[in-house]
């Protein structure tokens, strides 16, 4: 098993320190929703196509990332709360480079 | 009032399906849906991507879902309540429901059918201090009637097709159109991009960007907007106009469904899923993405079965102790309220010589 462990601070400001498989083609979004760490309904509403924002994350460690695409960056323009380090959570897939990342989930909006 | 046999709310995938299910058990439905359009996420969010589950669509369009749900429900004269958002309900002592919506419209069955995803769509709000104050004084999230912006100077604000096609449109109604977004790139339909670009260059569209509004001036109603612009160097200025239209796309939120008194487990409608998918409230079901049980996965194709079930249950609560098996299509073809029959071609019967 190739699992990495992700800090991730959620919308109540409360730090969790999970597991995240790597092999099975998950990503950040779908950490946070299979650990339920913010609420059914709140995050991932798009389902993952970068299209509503509502899995924004702000990434506080100095991993490196894959690139962000353009549908992301445009998604992000319109979305709210958004900081330099602002990511969305669906377009990071987990990856084994990825053990120690920190990120911290940004206001509902 | 409007009556019906079955009241969906929700005009997404399964509440569409609803109707062609209601209807081969001759039961009518009569949908509500906040959204001026009906199909739900389908159309709103992403009608232009693919979807690659759904049964004998190896690759479906989700805006062409909605099509071909609509097109196979349609001989069944399905009513429907769009751009309203239902707001409450009420149990009559004869059984029957009211449900109103936020418009004051009444309707009235003896089966509702809540199909409503992850809740009615509202218009996301620009963080801006003061943009409640002016919400219809001059800021509205959604236009509803173009006219109102005849010969006003309006501000757009935003980067999507909505700002986009917005813009275009309202370049031929108001006297001065101003779009301001974040970047310099829109995300919008090529066409849609060039033609504000266009528009732009012959001086009929004000282009502000990167720039984004921070405040709102005005006593009764918006006199202006105040702008942040960041280009080489950062500045304030104000633009004046007589209206302010964000168009940051919506989200959905549960609402007034949530005071209804059913039983809510995260953010979604507990239902029993070993019999027909019924609420805590007989005659109230929940079905599609909006319900929840063990093992539930939001999926349309999973909207579709519950839908099935829902409708013999239905149709047991409208007519209580009448006798039914359950019909294949291709035996018993398709008989629409509207006059129209499908059926099978018989089969030719021919003699070998």
């Amino acid at each position: 098993m190739s699992d990495v462990n992700i800090t991730i601070i959620d919308r109540e400001g409360e730090a969790h320190t999970i597991e995240a498989p790597t092999d099975m083609a998950m990503n950040i979004m779908e950490v946070v929703r299979a650990y339920e760490l913010a609420p059914e309904g709140t995050i991932g509403i798009c389902g993952g196509m970068a299209m509503c924002a509502s899995c924004q994350c702000y990434v506080l460690s100095e991993h490196d990332l894959p690139e962000m695409q353009d549908d992301e960056d445009a998604m992000l323009a319109e979305a709210f709360y958004v900081k330099d380090n602002s990511r969305l959570g669906c377009q990071i897939p987990v990856t084994p480079e990825m053990d120690g990342l920190k990120i911290e989930l940004a206001p509902e909006s | 009032m409007i009556k019906t046999d079955i009241l969906i709310i929700g005009a997404g995938p399964t509440g569409l399906f609803t109707v062609f299910e209601a209807g081969l058990l001759k039961l009518r439905c009569h949908l509500i849906d906040a959204l001026p359009q009906p199909g739900g996420q389908c159309s709103e969010i992403y009608p232009k991507k693919p979807i690659y589950d759904i049964p004998a669509y190896p690759e479906i369009l989700a805006g062409d879902l909605t099509e071909k749900l609509l097109e196979q429900g349609k001989q069944f004269e399905p009513g429907f309540t769009l751009g309203e958002r239902a707001e409450t309900i009420e149990k009559q002592e004869d059984g029957m429901f009211i449900v109103t919506t936020n418009k004051g419209t009444k309707h009235q069955a003896p089966v509702v059918a809540i199909a409503g995803g992850l809740g009615s769509f509202e218009p996301r709000k620009p963080l801006i201090h003061n943009i409640t104050d002016f919400e219809d004084k001059g800021v509205e999230y959604i236009i509803k009637n173009p006219e109102i912006y005849r010969n006003k100077k309006v501000v757009i604000a935003g980067g999507g097709d909505s700002a986009l096609d917005w813009c275009i449109f309202l370049s031929d109604v108001a006297s001065e159109v101003t779009l301001i977004h974040r970047r310099n790139e829109f995300r919008g339909h090529l066409d849609s991009v060039e033609k504000v670009q266009e528009l732009k260059n012959k001086g009929k569209i004000n282009l502000i960007t990167p720039a984004e509004v921070i405040g709102i001036v005005g006593d009764t109603s918006v006199k202006a907007i105040v702008v942040n612009q960041a280009q080489h160097i950062e500045k304030e200025f104000e633009v004046e106009c007589d209206h302010f239209i964000p168009l940051f796309g919506l989200s959905p939120k549960l609402g007034p469904i949530a005071n209804w008194g059913l039983e809510i487990e995260k953010n979604a409608i507990k239902v029993n899923n070993a019999l027909d998918y019924q609420t805590n409230i007989p005659g109230i079901f929940a079905i599609g993405d909006v319900n929840t049980y063990p093992g539930k996965l939001k999926l349309i194709l999973c909207g579709f079965h519950e839908a099935t079930i829902m409708c013999q249950a239905a149709y047991q609560i409208i007519n209580p102790g009448k006798k039914y098996v359950m019909k294949y299509t291709t035996v018993s073809g398709v008989n629409g309220f509207d006059g129209t029959r499908k059926e099978a071609p018989k089969a030719v019967v021919k003699k070998i010589e």
